[in-house]
């Protein structure tokens, strides 16, 4: 009975999950030739990681893709951290509130995701504008102009605003799982406010981080909206090569190659992160204990 | 870009409300986006009782990858000049049936021969436009008459590159005195490398699409690159802006009306198409769009300052500048691999 009610679902995963993962799959190890045949090849992937053009002799770490790629990294990389410094004490602070204000604060944080992303990041553009509103703004208080659209911290900026609130909300969720009475207890064995922190509740709530981290780090390390439209498409991405492939350049199996590889990024990095996650959870229980 | 995007979601949706509907004929019109007055559909349907759903792309890739990888069913679609001679080389386009279509009478002797279709068996011209230099007056104290200006050190970070693959290089070869329909390798890889210099000297303030326009009407520029059309709409909505285009020569293009050799409702379609070329609704196109048109009865009716400028309707010296960008076969590959490499940068 039990499994009957999940056979929708089963079904749902290989109609939406399964079959474009195997989709992508395929296609990213074949080519076309030119009278229309298809054939198997590794082709798409040497691609990804050879010189842009046979001629050129360039270093590993130069050769375009990869420049991208690493590109890609550094940014994720970068928006995860900033949005776990400024996210952390936010749900910290969110959790140590009486009721009515917590719900007011959870409020404020979802919000602006009732609008779509697309709009909050045009909404970016006009402010960030050589005229926009915040240049308006300081241009009437006299003070220099502040022009960061289509650069890097612009891109950077949209993504840590986009992306904020997935690495609250989880870390929020399981701070709030605490049983204040840990906390009571570490205080009644002496621990003070700084080692009740250190050695109880952060360590409880790493699960949370992790879960907050992944949800960041892989749309940012995926996005090619923010890139595009405050980066000026001179922020190219990874996310950005697999649009051109399929929208512009219609190169399916070389879009699908980046599509796995990116794939296989993500892979690597959520193994790693469970690492950490499991390591959090036993050092979290012994120190209650 | 997101615009059309949006818009072309938004009519997915409408579209997918309205097939649940009768089973009526339905013409599927595929244009640019915001290149038709929005009342077009209900008015043609409240004339010939055939419904139309019209949606929107933003670049002929992205009608092509529709058409052709997606098997989207069309009957009407409005791409460029050297997507249409592709169209027609992969075999993809329906003769037309010109009994069908009288109001061709209309068209200007300008566009009755073109290189992509020259027998006009496939297309009706619907609008042209040719590639140049906007630039604010306010910001601009030197003349602009060349794509070299482009690479004028007082502009730095003050220049929006069109994000075309093409156009883009079209303008570097043709500054570099080449034809923007080269397949010379090395032609290209010079073009190439100017783009490249171009960005890391700082000149570029972004490779973008549409969004040139807005930034450039609030003055978040001094020059961008952009189609004469947009120009002339942006140059109402801020007198500050200017149109150029450059003595080095530029691309000259038409977006014509075509069907779609899977389309199963060709007679209808002709009839939507000879609904286009008439002179009201050309008219009532023709102004909501702000291209140039084809339409020789449109430019006698549009008013005269419409008529006497120079970016709506340049004169013949300056028409002579532009020449069309045609179908590269598999070189076209090459293109794209350049401007991607001028986007990454390197």
């Amino acid at each position: 009975m039990k499994k009957l009610f999940a056979y929708p679902y089963i079904v749902w995963m290989a109609i939406f999950i399964a079959a474009p993962l195997l989709l992508v799959f395929y296609y990213s190890v074949t080519a076309t030739d030119a009278l229309g045949n298809t054939y198997f090849t590794l082709a798409n992937f040497r691609r990804f990681f050879s010189p842009f053009s046979p001629d050129m002799v360039q270093p590993f770490h130069e050769r375009i893709f990869v420049v991208v790629a690493l590109r890609s990294l550094r940014l994720a990389l970068q928006s995860t951290l900033i949005c776990f410094v400024l996210g952390y004490p936010v749900a910290y602070i969110m959790t140590r509130k009486e009721y009515s204000e917590k719900s007011v604060l959870l409020f404020m944080l979802l919000a602006p995701m009732w609008m779509n992303f697309l709009l909050r990041t045009y909404a970016w553009l006009t402010i960030l504008e050589r005229n926009g509103l915040i240049n308006n703004l300081l241009g009437r208080l006299g003070l220099p102009m502040f022009d960061i659209l289509y650069t890097d911290a612009a891109v950077l900026l949209g993504m840590v605003y986009n992306f904020l609130p997935f690495m609250i909300l989880p870390i929020y969720t399981s701070l709030k799982k605490q049983d204040p009475k840990l906390v009571e207890a570490a205080q009644d064995l002496g621990a003070g406010q700084l080692g009740v922190f250190l050695r109880v509740v952060f360590p409880l709530s790493i699960p949370g981080v992790v879960s907050g981290i992944t949800m960041v780090f892989m749309p940012a390390a995926a996005t090619f909206i923010i890139p595009h439209l405050l980066g000026g498409r001179q922020y190219f991405l990874l996310g950005s090569l697999v649009e051109m492939q399929f929208l512009n350049i219609g190169d399916w199996h070389f879009g699908s190659a980046v599509a796995v590889i990116m794939m296989m990024m993500m892979v690597v990095s959520m193994v790693v992160l469970s690492f950490f996650d499991k390591g959090g959870e036993n050092h979290g229980r012994g120190t209650v204990i | 870009m997101m615009k059309k995007i949006l818009l072309t979601a938004l009519t997915a949706v409408v579209l997918l409300l309205s097939a649940c509907g009768s089973d009526q004929v339905t013409l599927q019109v595929f244009n640019w986006g915001e290149f038709n007055h929005p009342d077009i559909g209900r008015m043609f349907e409240e004339e010939y009782g055939i419904a139309v759903i019209i949606q929107h792309y933003a670049t002929n890739q992205e009608m092509y990858a529709r058409l052709v990888h997606q098997g989207g069913d069309f009957d009407v679609l409005f791409p460029s000049d050297y997507m249409i001679e592709r169209l027609i080389l992969e075999n993809r386009l329906a003769p037309l049936n010109w009994d069908n279509i009288p109001n061709i009478f209309y068209l200007h002797p300008y566009f009755e021969t073109l290189p992509f279709d020259p027998q006009r068996t496939y297309h009706v011209p619907y609008k042209w436009g040719m590639f140049g230099i906007i630039y604010n007056t306010t910001m601009v104290h030197d003349p602009v008459y060349s794509w070299s200006i482009l690479w004028n050190d007082d502009y730095a970070g003050q220049i929006y590159m069109y994000d075309a693959a093409r156009c883009t290089l079209g303008v570097a070869l043709k500054l570099l005195g080449y034809s923007h329909n080269t397949r010379d390798i090395t032609e290209l890889h010079a073009a190439r490398d100017l783009l490249l210099e171009q960005r890391n000297r700082g000149l570029v303030r972004a490779f973008q699409g549409d969004l040139i326009r807005d930034s450039m009407i609030a003055g978040g520029a001094a020059l961008a690159t952009i189609y004469s059309g947009c120009a002339w709409w942006m140059m109402g909505e801020n007198t500050d802006l200017n149109f150029a285009i450059p003595v080095e020569g530029t691309q000259f293009f038409v977006d014509a009306m075509v069907i779609p050799a899977t389309s199963t409702r060709q007679a209808e379609a002709e009839k939507f198409i000879n609904f286009m070329m008439r002179p009201d609704i050309a008219l009532l196109n023709a102004e909501w769009i702000g291209y140039s048109t084809t339409n020789r009865a449109v430019l006698d009716m549009l008013p005269d300052y419409w008529r006497n400028s120079q970016v709506y309707w340049p004169t013949d010296e300056v028409f002579a500048r532009g020449d069309m960008f045609r179908d590269l076969g598999d070189f076209r590959q090459e293109y794209y691999d350049a401007f991607m490499m001028v986007l990454v940068g390197g």
